[in-house]
């Protein structure tokens, strides 16, 4: 399966994903800038953040209560798409995920 | 404090008080060596304090769990026998060599510490404030926006607004609220994840119409050389409005960045430190890395890997500071020498 990393300048990426493994753990391992996954995904950087794409925010599971206050209070640049990346557990469904880079610390 | 109390001689300096800078103590304090850690964080303890204090980890041998707290004050108690000092909420600025081929160490703070030997323990960079992205923000950085209160003075009669919702900010704005002109709170939810009883404070005085309170999220600055005249916020609905103020304090969490590290001289590779797996020395002789920092063939980002990294690192500093005297191995359990360092009363009884 793969995911769409979209960056900002518009380029996008196809990265060959896995099955089981979250969305963050596959950005950090092809090592995309912007991504620093600082807590490894125990829900406490919120630097794993991106926008999932308009067309696909309903096509994955919602966000639990944890991760929308920890995006609400620790993200940067939040909007309606934003979402932890270490959250989304990736399933067969999603192949084809389209995530857009967000804003995030340096 | 004179210049003389600043300029302090030691054996080690060891940048970061995270878990392996912590249990770098003890293997240096068994060899007789004594050490003094700079951290930019108010306590010890590094990412575990910082990041995980209340979650448990379960790959430390023979601690079948503990919690990054827990795991840190574990580390403090089998420590303090060897009396560590440390300079906390302090960054290492500065290394430099001195002529006598010691290692200086000068912090933000004006603290100066020379020693033969010098550890990086700086895990994944200092922990920094994250700041909001605004257009613009750094002309107002250190004039009216900032990320900590280090005088409330310099708040007097200021009309202050503080974003953020967790315990900085609410603490903040009650401790601010009766020097300050005015103070307001802008938070992207009207939830706090906050002491309740803070919390219930910050409520109080916003229904008295003694301190505002916004929902939305910062979306621009305006002023003039670097003075902040207001800041426009824009809610989950409607339009951006504006809110009058000449002081922004922003509280968004931490975020871990290599910071001075990169200006120290040393060789890094992809923002780490290469060493050797012999002495966890860095290509300059006399600086040690060990913990996150470092890397090696094989390297784990783990804390039981931290340790052995010190341990190692330990034997070959005892050459530098001791280098008249003969390394001696021993073990703790049967040594009365290393009992005694460690403050052991009464050896237990043989079985
Ligand atoms: C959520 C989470 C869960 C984890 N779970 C586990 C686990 O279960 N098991 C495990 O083994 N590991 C785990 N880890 C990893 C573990 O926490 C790290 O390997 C460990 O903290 C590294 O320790 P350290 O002492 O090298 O560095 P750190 O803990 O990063 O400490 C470095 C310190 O140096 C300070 N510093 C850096 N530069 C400067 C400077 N110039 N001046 C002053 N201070 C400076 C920093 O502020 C920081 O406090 C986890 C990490 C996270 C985030
Ligand atoms: S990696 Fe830290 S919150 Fe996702």
């Amino acid at each position: 399966m793969k995911i769409i990393l979209i960056e900002k300048d518009g380029t996008e990426r196809e990265l060959e994903a896995v099955e089981g493994w979250t969305a963050m753990e596959i950005l950090r391992d092809y090592g995309v800038g912007g991504i620093k996954a600082e807590c490894g995904g125990a829900l406490a950087c919120a630097t794993c953040h991106v926008y999932v794409d308009p067309a696909w925010v309903d096509r994955i599971p919602a966000p639990r209560e944890e991760e929308r206050e920890m995006v609400e209070d620790h993200a940067m640049d939040v909007r309606d798409n934003s979402r932890l990346s270490c959250q989304i557990v990736l399933t067969e469904e999603m192949d084809g995920l389209r995530l857009h880079m967000a804003t995030n610390p340096e | 404090m004179t210049e003389d109390e600043r300029r302090i001689k030691t054996d080690v300096v060891i940048i970061g008080a995270g878990p392996v800078g912590l249990f770098a103590v003890f293997e240096l304090g068994l060899l007789d060596i004594r050490a003094h850690l700079v951290d930019i964080l108010d306590r010890p303890g590094g990412q575990c304090a910082e990041l995980y204090p209340e979650k448990p980890i379960y790959d430390i041998p023979a601690l079948p769990i503990a919690t990054g707290q827990e795991l840190t004050d574990r580390l403090m108690t089998q420590i303090a026998p060897f009396n560590p000092v440390f300079h906390l909420g302090q960054s290492a600025e500065k290394i430099e060599k001195n002529p006598d081929g010691s290692w200086r160490v000068t912090t933000d703070h004006g603290t100066v510490l020379d020693a033969p030997a010098l550890v990086i323990a700086a895990g994944g960079g200092s922990f920094t404030p994250k700041k909001p992205a605004l257009a613009g923000l750094e002309a107002y950085e250190g004039t009216s926006v900032f990320y900590a209160v280090r005088q409330i003075e310099s708040f007097r009669n200021k009309t202050v607004l503080i974003a953020g919702g967790g315990d900085s900010a609410i603490d903040w704005a009650l401790t601010l609220a009766p020097v300050a002109r005015r103070i307001a709170l802008v938070h992207r939810r009207d939830e706090f994840r906050a002491a309740p009883d803070s919390v219930g404070k910050m409520r109080a005085l916003v229904a008295e119409g003694k301190m505002d309170l916004h929902i939305g999220d910062l979306a621009g600055l305006s002023g003039a050389d670097g003075v902040l005249s207001c800041v426009s916020i824009r809610p989950r609905e409607g339009d951006a409005f504006d809110v009058k103020c000449d002081r922004l304090l922003a509280f968004y969490g931490l975020t871990m960045k290599l910071g001075p590290l990169a200006d120290f001289g040393l060789e890094l590779k992809d923002n780490l430190i290469p060493v050797d797996t012999e002495k966890f020395e860095s290509s300059t002789p006399g600086v040690f890395a060990i913990g996150d920092i470092c890397t090696y063939p094989g390297k784990l980002k783990l804390i039981l890997s931290g340790f052995h990294e010190a341990a190692l690192m330990a034997q070959a500093v005892f050459r530098l500071v001791h280098p008249d005297k003969k390394l001696r191995f021993q073990y703790t359990t049967s040594s009365s020498d290393l009992q005694k360092k460690l403050g052991v009363e009464k050896p237990p009884d043989r079985v």
